[in-house]
């Protein structure tokens, strides 16, 4: 038999490493090529769809309405990676020919393993809100970027709450906080800041790890949620994970109101899951159609049949999620074209373009997306931004806002992203010390 | 000292500490693997029929589950849903045996396997391209599944059975029971396990091979519909589940790829021994244990029994 399974498992690798990708496209010599890096299809879709419509939606709107960007068309092309790091770096490959002005990976795994590429083919890494923390620091990374806020800043603003909704920071000594989170790059990427605020703070953390192939098995985990009784429990999850989580935690009565999650899960990860009502979770942009730019996303690209997205999904938390991403391809480029003064620009110039990117009050309103998020600046050093977010809840029906915007807690997280870009310098033998260029803001 | 404390002696005393959180890990240790042997059921129908590994099986899961909710999205009644997806799967069944298996009769085994493959990747297209990438939720009232749970106070502490996964344990052992009869009882399936004994022999003595392979593909695909449902029903129904159903692989290697009692008592120590396993020792080393110690169980069993715990000991000529 043991022969036989061996002939099985060879099979299946050689046709696993088969799944290629299709042939480059050709792209117009008069535009700007935009890969989008998607999922729609797996375990992850519930999170990736969403997002990769809104993404969508606003680049392809911006060519209806404006022709492109400053007169020139965005060539728009979507690569599936199933939110696999190896399909991903297929992906990248297969776009890299096409002179991307940057990419997208929507993965923490893929952006990691981008990072080192970056510098190297001069193609920016967007990993908005998510992936390496450290690469906030441009002066260290100055081809990736990651705003408005890292994982970092995240879990500190949750901490944050956490400690307001008892009574003050100080009151957390001796509290219990659960942390349930997937168990890859993107849930891992917290931990060494959570240990050290347990350690400072006096509070006792416990973990419990979900991997990626027990998403909707989490029973285990939420058993043992049910043993530690933690005061409360923050989750870092990811499609298929957070709808089975917050179904587990209704499960053994957890109290929802003392769940809080970082700022991924959506409408379709709770919708119509009885008990639901009371969860939290980090936000920090608006939710709904009722902004300028929204309707002409839905005049001018859902109503003409070009989004893969049904009409009444336009609007929710991720589809907004994915055009806040857009807003920032938009604005890098946009930035990039203003301070070059060329019109088809490439990767070089939309890493200028990202580090001079100013969304204020105005700016916002000018792009048709009033009070939509709060302000962010990006420059040479800061790639991130560190934004702060407000909390939400659900209602039972919808996302309520519940608190003002909680700024992250700069004091723990600065120091934190200092020691670890040196790490990653230091253990990654040869990082180049940044050689380009801060243009003047 | 310390280390061998907290594997050998703590996990036990926790257990006696407490007791009721201890029944609560079996009950969902129980649960877990009544529906790894569902799964693990289709494998062994397909596998004892045609000698084929189905690597389709757990797509078949979420396939029958997406076209249930899909369908009923679409504006039909939940039991004509219902009915309809049965239709599909049996539909799906002739097609494969026509289009994929009898093409392929005296193939050897791995080219069979690899078809399973295409069937898999065809199933993941044409589940996304009809109902699209976004997890559903199950139809749970609509198929008059109960919802809730019974708390039960006992050993100082309580018990808690979710409704559904009572539900899901019953309907188990009734398809089981119902699945036996079938086998033992009926022509049908006195047929269905000469076929498994022999291909020659039973097409010898006039049974269809291809007659065989459809209701076995359709068998397997109920099962999947069944699985899909009650999956579904505890989480959503999204393309996730096929990867759960890559647990009925250790549940094989455990029960053995011909035998139905080893399916559900693969199915049963897989699940019980995964629960106890990331309840207790996990912790020890950082949690997360659950998708590999499945394997780790089924390796330790093989090398006692090869042929897993039931099934057929193979012994050939050199």
């Amino acid at each position: 038999m043991s022969s036989r399974l061996k002939g099985l498992g060879l099979a299946a690798s050689v046709l696993a490493s088969s799944l290629m990708l299709g042939a480059p496209q050709v792209v117009a010599q008069e535009s700007i090529y935009v890969p989008l890096f998607t999922y729609r299809t797996g375990p992850f879709a519930g999170s990736g769809i969403p997002i990769a419509d809104g993404m969508h939606d606003y680049l392809q709107m911006l060519n209806e309405r404006d022709g492109g960007i400053g007169g020139v068309k965005i060539a728009l092309d979507e690569c599936e990676t199933g939110y696999d790091t190896k399909k991903g770096l297929e992906c990248y490959d297969a776009v890299k020919p096409k002179n991307p002005v940057m990419v997208n990976p929507w993965s923490t795994g893929i952006s990691l393993s981008l990072i080192p590429k970056a510098s190297v083919d001069k193609i920016p890494v967007l990993s908005m809100a998510y992936g390496l923390s450290a690469s906030a620091r441009g002066d260290v990374f100055p081809w990736v970027f990651n705003p408005p806020a890292t994982y970092w800043d995240g879990l500190a603003m949750i901490i944050r709450y956490l400690g307001t909704e008892s009574g003050g920071l100080e009151k957390l000594k001796g509290k219990k906080i659960g942390y349930i989170y997937f168990d890859g790059g993107f849930g891992k990427e917290p931990i060494p800041l959570f240990e050290q605020m347990a350690k400072e703070m006096g509070f006792e953390l416990k973990l419990y790890p979900v991997p990626p192939g027990e998403m909707q098995n989490q029973s285990s985990q939420w058993l043992s949620v049910r043993r530690d009784r933690p005061d409360f429990m923050v989750m870092y999850g990811w499609g298929a994970m957070n709808p089975t989580a917050i179904k587990e935690a209704v499960k053994i009565n957890y109290p929802m109101d003392k769940f809080v999650s970082i700022w991924w899960p959506g409408e379709n990860d709770i919708n119509g899951t009885e008990g639901a009502k009371g969860f939290k979770m980090l936000n920090w942009h608006g939710i709904g159609t009722d902004y300028p730019a929204l309707k002409d996303i839905q005049k001018l690209v859902v109503d003409k049949g070009l989004s893969k997205s049904p009409k009444e999904k336009v609007g929710e938390l991720l589809y907004n999620r994915g055009v806040y991403n857009a807003i920032l391809i938009a604005e890098g480029i946009a930035q990039a074209q203003k301070i070059t003064g060329k019109k088809v620009v490439d990767g070089s110039d939309v890493r200028r373009g990202l580090e001079n990117i100013n969304l204020d009050e105005a700016r916002f309103k000018a792009i048709g997306l009033p009070a939509f998020a709060g302000n962010l600046q990006l420059t040479c050093k800061d790639h991130n931004g560190h934004r702060a977010a407000f909390i939400q809840q659900w209602d039972g029906a919808k996302w309520v806002k519940i608190t003002d915007f909680i700024e992250p807690m700069p004091e723990k997280v600065k120091p934190a992203l200092d020691e670890a870009a040196k790490e990653y310098g230091e253990k990654n033998a040869g990082w180049p010390k940044r050689s380009e260029a801060c243009d003047k803001s | 000292m310390d280390i061998l404390f907290k594997v050998l002696i703590d996990p036990f005393l926790q257990m006696g500490a407490m007791p009721d959180l201890f029944v609560q890990t079996i009950w969902d240790g129980f649960v877990t693997g009544v529906l790894y042997a569902l799964i693990a059921l289709g494998f062994v129908l397909i596998f004892k029929a045609s000698g084929v590994f189905n690597f389709a099986q757990g797509i078949m899961v979420v396939f029958a589950g997406l076209t249930l909710v899909g369908l009923y999205e679409m504006g039909l009644p939940a039991p004509l849903a219902l009915l309809v997806t049965l239709g599909v799967m049996f539909v799906l069944a002739l097609a494969i045996e026509r289009v994929v298996l009898r093409p392929l009769v005296n193939q050897p085994d791995i080219i069979l396997f690899m078809a399973t493959f295409g069937i898999t990747y065809f199933l993941i297209g044409l589940g996304e391209l009809i109902f699209g990438g976004n997890p559903k939720q199950m139809i749970t009232d609509q198929l008059f599944l109960p919802r809730g749970a019974i708390e039960v106070k006992m050993l100082g502490g309580f018990v808690q059975f979710q409704k559904i996964d009572i539900a899901a344990a019953v309907i188990a052992v009734v398809m089981i029971v119902a699945l036996a009869v079938f086998f033992q009882k009926t022509r049908i399936g006195r047929a269905l396990r000469a076929v498994a004994d022999s291909h020659k022999a039973a097409l010898s003595v006039g049974i269809s091979l291809n007659q065989i392979w459809v209701i076995v593909w359709f068998t397997a695909g109920i099962v999947a519909l069944v699985t899909g449902i009650m999956w579904g029903a505890r989480s959503d129904v999204s393309f996730g589940l096929q990867v759960i159903a890559l647990k009925a692989l250790p549940v094989l290697i455990l029960g053995g790829f011909t035998s139905v009692p080893g399916a559900i008592v693969g199915g049963l120590i897989i699940g019980i021994g995964e629960k106890l396993g990331e309840f207790y020792w996990g912790p020890l080393v950082g949690g997360g244990i659950e998708s590999w110690l499945a394997y780790c169980i089924a390796l330790g069993f093989l090398l006692f029994r090869p042929q897993g715990l039931f099934g057929d000991k193979i012994i050939e000529r050199i």
